[in-house]
């Protein structure tokens, strides 16, 4: 079983921090682990993911895409239908439950696209606690209606402008309030991302996703699928599904990168495709690099992947060969946003458009009698305003919006 | 008296000069801040100083290649430390790095980021090159991890005296008394207090629990505050002697009494 005691999968993780945090993170995958296998923790946690997430959440056929594709049949894991709008709040509702039993008060994240600060701003007001939420200034104006919804929720959100001032700043940010506040803050890290043992943690929090894949799967249509497609940026919604299904070798994984503008113009984020392994924010694993070890910016049009870094056990998983890796630039993103709100009547995250994208990449060469389900991680609500600039006012769009009132 | 630069802030002539003030002045030890673009143990100030060095293309081997002229052209033997973030060293090579900081003329290696249960790597070659790879031990670190890494500690502990980052603070409030009580308990080596010392004032407040002050954010604080090479020199070099005099005055009273 990874990770081994000291957080590695592989060579990859560990803890990265400095010494003020390591008492804490000892404490905190002692109580991890304690808690975790209590009956008590396990059925709160599954009431909450019930009655107030909304799971399990449905796995749809998505008829009128695979008709579009003339291939594999696609199938939509429904993460956009989860309370907050996407799979993040599986486990925010899991670390604050913990973090509660813990003592801790406080709550900070950092968060790019802001669904994480919304997951758990929203789970702070449940339980009544104390939030502050980091977000990078440039996340910030291209994502204001998560901001909106986060102070709404009773979170500070606090702005933060330095380096590139997206997520990855965010996180350093975060870790900065950690060091200083340790005594009575829990960090709500949002990826399977960070030191030992939060991308242990995230992980069995989100696994809940592949769980009721494979259920569904198996109800629906008798066996396992053939592939399954999901967006990696931190990795956690793509980890959260794969990982029940890595000890079915017939099931083909493949996590999406973000190329942003394309790998040659050096604007993406497609830190496995073209990182090197590397410590960034706690972990070792690969890291958008220069020569000097120095972090890159990255890019992608959905700040939820706009991210140098990956959670290690997808570094792991790289190298293993379980997961294969593939990459969609912007603009292919853009289209399978578009695409699927026109077939299908739902519109993508950003982030989750990705692996739309990838998906009608590969579907036309299958035969009809394979399977691809996507996990479809997040809602494109908060995206609209973003879209709407890039692709502007195109065929009859401004009609449309009269014809409604 | 142990004093701080950001090496390439604002360039490294100025950083070779500056050196040479704060040695003359009566700093004992001098890190050399090695620029990483995500900080996280930094405050404002050091996260400032970094970036513009960053900014102006500051390389590892160019900071190297400068303390070694430090060793050739000063007539300074003070002890130099470089502070540096793990990942800078990784993509440096770790021997390649720690033998060529060794054959410049560095004495000591800290790295925030780098609790000692990931240290053996780099302190099997620091080993072997005679570069004390210097551990970080906060107020939260219990006396069972101060037994813990007792073996693996080399030159001096620098204890940081509160939860946080670098920076100038008003007030320190931790327990330095229980605290370095513990870590003298459990590691026979002198004691270095660091972090939010921003003048003679807190200076002497700390000095009854250690053998050494370090000054960090305060010195590249005047730097950042003075444009031209004279400012930061007399501003810098009275900042280091009137900290050094201050501790001087308190070690006199104290023996004193």
């Amino acid at each position: 079983m990874l990770p081994d005691e000291r957080g590695y999968f592989g060579r990859f993780g560990g803890r990265f921090v400095p010494e003020t945090l390591m008492p804490a993170l000892e404490e905190l995958a002692t109580a991890y682990q304690k808690v975790s296998r209590e009956q008590g923790f396990k059925e709160e946690l599954a009431y909450y993911l019930k009655n107030y997430v909304g799971r399990p959440t449905p796995l749809y056929f998505a008829n009128h895409l695979t008709n579009y594709c003339k291939g594999a049949q696609i199938y939509l894991k429904r993460e956009d239908l989860n309370h907050t709008g996407a799979h993040k709040i599986n486990n925010t509702i899991g670390q604050v439950l913990l973090a509660r039993r813990m003592g801790k008060n406080r709550l900070i994240a950092e968060t790019g696209a802001g669904q994480h600060g919304v997951a758990t701003a929203t789970v702070a007001a449940l339980f009544g606690l104390t939030c502050v939420i980091y977000m990078g200034e440039e996340d910030m104006a291209r994502q204001s209606l998560n901001v909106f919804r986060m102070r709404l929720l009773g979170a500070e959100v606090v702005p933060v402008t330095t380096g590139s001032k997206t997520l990855k700043d965010a996180m350093n940010e975060a870790l900065r309030d950690w060091v200083t506040n340790v005594e009575n803050t829990y960090y709500v890290i949002g990826s399977v991302a960070g030191p030992h043992p939060y991308p242990l943690m995230v992980r069995d929090f989100q696994c809940v996703i592949g769980i009721e894949t494979k259920k569904q799967c198996l109800n629906v249509i008798g066996r396992l699928p053939d592939f399954i497609v999901a967006c990696v940026g931190g990795g956690s919604n793509s980890l959260g599904i794969f990982y029940p299904f890595l000890d079915a070798p017939e099931v083909q994984l493949i996590g999406v990168e973000a190329a942003g503008q394309g790998l040659a113009s050096g604007k993406h984020a497609a830190t496995l495709a073209q990182g090197r392994p590397g410590v960034l924010h706690g972990s070792l694993s690969y890291v958008l690099q220069d020569e000097e070890g120095q972090i890159k910016l990255a890019h992608s049009i959905s700040a939820g992947l706009d991210y140098p870094g990956v959670g290690p056990e997808h570094s792991f998983l790289k190298e293993s060969g379980r997961v294969n890796y593939a990459t969609i630039t912007d603009f292919e993103a853009l289209q399978a946003f578009q695409l699927l709100s026109r077939t299908e009547g739902i519109i993508p995250a950003l982030e989750s458009a990705h692996a739309v994208a990838q998906t009608i990449k590969i579907a036309p060469d299958l035969p009809e009698d394979k399977v691809i389900v996507i996990n479809l991680s997040g809602r494109g609500d908060k995206d609209v305003e973003t879209v709407s600039k890039l692709i502007g006012n195109y065929s009859g769009s401004k009609g449309q919006r009269h014809k409604g009132k | 008296m142990i004093t701080y630069l950001t090496a390439g802030y604002p360039d490294l002539n100025t950083t070779i000069k500056l050196v040479e003030v704060m040695a003359g002045q009566g700093a004992d030890f001098i890190e050399l801040g090695i620029p990483f673009s995500d900080p996280i143990a930094d405050g404002p100030v050091i996260q400032q100083a970094a970036n513009f060095a960053l900014q102006k293309g500051i390389k590892i081997a160019e900071i190297i290649a400068a303390v070694r002229k430090v060793r050739q052209c000063l007539s300074t033997s003070v002890p130099l430390i470089f502070m540096t973030y793990y990942n800078p060293i990784l993509q440096y090579g770790l021997k390649r790095f720690v033998v060529n900081s060794s054959e410049a003329g560095i004495d000591g290696l800290i790295v925030p980021d780098l609790p000692f249960e990931e240290t053996e790597e780099l302190r099997t070659v620091a080993d072997m090159y005679n570069l004390a790879l210097i551990p970080l031990v906060a107020p939260t670190t219990p006396r069972q991890r101060l037994t813990a890494f007792r073996a693996n500690a080399r030159g001096f502990v620098y204890c940081v005296s509160v939860t946080g980052v670098t920076g100038i603070r008003n007030e320190i409030t931790t327990d330095l008394a229980s605290f370095t009580d513990r870590v003298r308990q459990c590691i026979n080596l002198p004691i270095a207090i660091g972090f939010g010392i921003a003048g003679p004032h807190q200076a002497t407040q700390v000095a009854p629990f250690c053998e050494a002050v370090i000054v960090g954010s305060a010195i590249v604080n005047l730097i950042a505050k003075n444009s031209d090479f004279k400012g930061m020199s007399l501003a810098v070099g009275s900042l280091t002697q009137d900290i050094k005099s201050a501790l001087l005055n308190y070690k006199k009273t104290s023996c004193r009494t």
